[in-house]
């Protein structure tokens, strides 16, 4: 075979290293043109600019911790406040959201509570995205006997109630919240989200490339793996942000009933003051409620929010002209 | 590649592909719970040969049965009972419609096919280097540096130069003729020995598709490529193929050297097909042919001619005859029809 042309001296042969280059450039291209559609939103902004200030804060409690705060009156769970006479006590310079009823710093079991939040909202989405993309790839692709198995057993998934799932499981078992996203992310990762993962693999396997792939000599697992996933990856974007959600959400209703076997969190934070009897003086002890409620609604529409963004960015019908 | 040449320039009797009694049925409707299923006859003992560096021009109307020949020679679609008898003189004959793993896998280096679609037979999210180095990638044939230069090798081969330029580009960044160009690219790569090209230039401008045409007819001349070309364009058939199959219903009604049947066709269809022809002289008289009605029922067909509901020669004996088979009705021509 003869190369009918000379290479134009400017374009250097390109070879495996700068293949990775220029891999890796056009991947920046495209999250560059991405980025601009998503900051276009403005809803997606304003998701993210929530999101990275709990981040700050969840970042932000070892240094303090480390530095201006003494633990024996700051520690999350063990501290007390020496220096308040009456717990809980209101906001003061020293305690800027105030004492919980066990005399513990509020900010500080706000910010130690956020870092896990993160871990597990984060957690329970790869979880949930892993399984469902999977599964949802292989359903679509194999159809027949492997898609009814795998899609009557994401029936049972959807059909169990999530919360009384949880609060059994969490009475069986010590739940923490490492264990919490496992079950969060197979409860979903292999229910709802696989349905939806498959009906949109479904408008994939129908494509002519995926009938190309097949004379090229390609088996299942290059075919799922190489075409069918990074087609619904985006899909399985938009489903993470909204499992951190549910993720998140899960975990404050499950700790504020006092299921949970963790160390501190928003959830726990309400389920103290419940536990103290505080919880219907919302006017005379704001701080015990507000902080840890408004923290959860918060992050959860934040996520909401960046996920409804990218949902823009990936459907291009929703594309604001 | 200048392998695959020689191996076609020394004349070899042997056909390529033997097409033998080869059939297709699918089931219509709902399966479970009946004694008979209903079937959709969609191709119904179709026999030819493909000669090395011939192309075969199937030619019909939609649904009749062509796509789905040409996907079971490539293995797309498992036959339901026949033959493919596949021989490319290095190694034995092999029945394709029986091959399975890694045999499977060997044989589609030989065997290629190019889509209809320009626009969905390429991956959105691969580049235009991933897509024709994927047979390359997935035959394990190659080194990354080496396929690097085979794919710009096939780009420029293709007509798409600088290759250089393309190779990082996606598939939505190129007109439907490029995109068709790294179809043929990717098709060819694997040096195979025949290629079904489904329709390749159907939905392209008009202004692009002698182009590939020419291209594809170039490129078989110089690697002595077989081509099954699908079509329902007379035209495009005339100008590509050295021999035509006409279908109907999945059936082969009649077949032989394009310009034998071109000149006189002998099967009633084939007659109608033509005068269907636009042709750019006021002048020229063919005679009328008529034909009845729509494409008959391809489910369960009925014991006799597929034609018999439209054609206009037809008689009793048409009837309660099954359907003709395929006869010599000139030098080369096969015609089957029991009035022709």
């Amino acid at each position: 075979m003869a190369v009918e042309t000379a290479p134009p001296p400017a374009a250097p042969a390109p070879t495996a290293a700068s293949l990775r280059k220029v891999r890796f450039a056009l991947m920046l291209r495209s999250l560059r043109e991405n980025w601009g559609l998503f900051v276009s939103t403005r809803v997606g902004m304003i998701g993210l600019v929530i999101i990275l200030f709990y981040l700050v804060l969840a970042l932000m409690h070892p240094i303090l911790m480390n530095t201006v705060w003494d633990e024996r009156i700051y520690d999350p769970v063990v501290g007390y406040a020496f220096d308040e006479t009456r717990q809980p006590a209101p906001p003061s310079r020293s305690h800027l959201l105030g004492t919980d009823p066990l005399g513990r710093d509020i900010l500080s079991q706000l910010m130690y509570s956020a870092r896990s939040e993160f871990l597990l909202g984060l957690l329970a989405a790869v979880v949930t995205v892993t399984i469902g993309t999977t599964v949802g790839a292989i359903a679509a692709y194999y159809g027949g006997v492997m898609d009814t198995i795998l899609m009557r057993f994401a029936d049972i998934m959807v059909m169990l109630p999530g919360i009384s799932v949880l609060i059994v499981l969490s009475a069986l078992i010590g739940v923490e919240h490492f264990e919490l996203a496992l079950i969060i992310g197979i409860l979903s990762g292999f229910g709802g989200t696989a349905i939806l993962l498959k009906s949109q693999a479904l408008s994939v396997v129908v494509k002519p490339y995926i009938e190309a792939a097949r004379a090229a000599g390609g088996g299942p697992v290059h075919i799922i793996f190489i075409h069918i996933v990074p087609n619904l990856l985006p899909l399985s974007f938009l489903f993470m942000m909204f499992t951190v959600t549910g993720a998140i959400f899960s975990e404050a209703i499950l700790s504020f009933l006092g299921l949970l076997d963790v160390r501190m969190s928003w959830g726990l934070m309400i389920h103290t003051t419940e536990a103290a009897g505080y919880l219907l003086q919302v006017g005379a002890y704001w701080w015990l409620i507000f902080p840890a409620s408004l923290s959860i609604t918060l992050l959860c529409s934040s996520f909401y929010l960046v996920g409804r963004a990218m949902d823009e960015v990936i459907n291009p019908r929703l594309r604001r002209l | 590649m200048a392998e695959t040449a020689q191996r076609a320039s020394a004349e070899d009797a042997r056909p390529l592909l033997t097409v033998e009694r080869l059939r297709k049925h699918f089931p219509a409707g709902k399966t479970r719970f009946r004694r008979h299923t209903p079937l959709v006859h969609a191709v119904d003992d179709v026999s030819f040969t493909l000669a090395r560096g011939e192309s075969l021009g199937l030619v019909g109307e939609s649904g009749c049965g062509k796509t789905t020949t040409g996907k079971m020679l490539v293995r797309l679609i498992e036959p339901t009972a026949g033959r493919v008898v596949f021989d490319d003189g290095a190694g034995q004959p092999t029945d394709i419609a029986t091959l399975r793993g890694k045999h499977l896998k060997e044989f589609r280096r030989h065997a290629q096919i190019i889509f209809q679609d320009p626009y969905e037979s390429m991956n959105p999210r691969r580049t235009i280097f991933d897509t024709i180095a994927e047979p390359l990638q997935v035959q394990k044939i190659g080194a990354l540096p080496e396929r690097l230069d085979r794919v710009t090798e096939m780009l420029a081969l293709v007509g798409l130069t600088p290759p250089r330029t393309f190779l990082f580009r996606y598939p939505h960044e190129l007109s439907g003729g490029q995109r068709q160009r790294v179809a043929i690219a990717r098709a060819l790569i694997v040096e195979p020995a025949f290629v079904v090209a489904d329709e390749p230039t159907s939905m392209l401008d008009v202004s692009v598709r002698t182009g590939i045409m020419r291209l594809m007819s170039d490129l078989a001349a110089g690697l002595g490529i077989s081509y099954l070309y699908i079509t329902h364009d007379l035209a495009v058939a005339r100008y590509m193929c050295d021999r035509i199959a006409v279908m109907y219903l999945g059936k082969i009604v009649e077949i032989g050297a394009t310009e034998e049947i071109l000149r006189s066709p002998q099967h009633p269809y084939t007659q109608a097909l033509l005068s269907a022809v636009p042709v750019p002289d006021p002048t020229v008289e063919r005679p009328p042919v008529t034909i009845k009605g729509g494409v008959a029922r391809q489910v369960d067909p009925p014991a006799r001619c597929r034609f018999f509901d439209r054609c206009p020669l037809a008689d009793d004996s048409c009837e309660t005859n099954d359907h003709p088979p395929l006869e010599h009705k000139g030098q080369e021509q096969l015609v089957a029809c029991y009035k022709a």
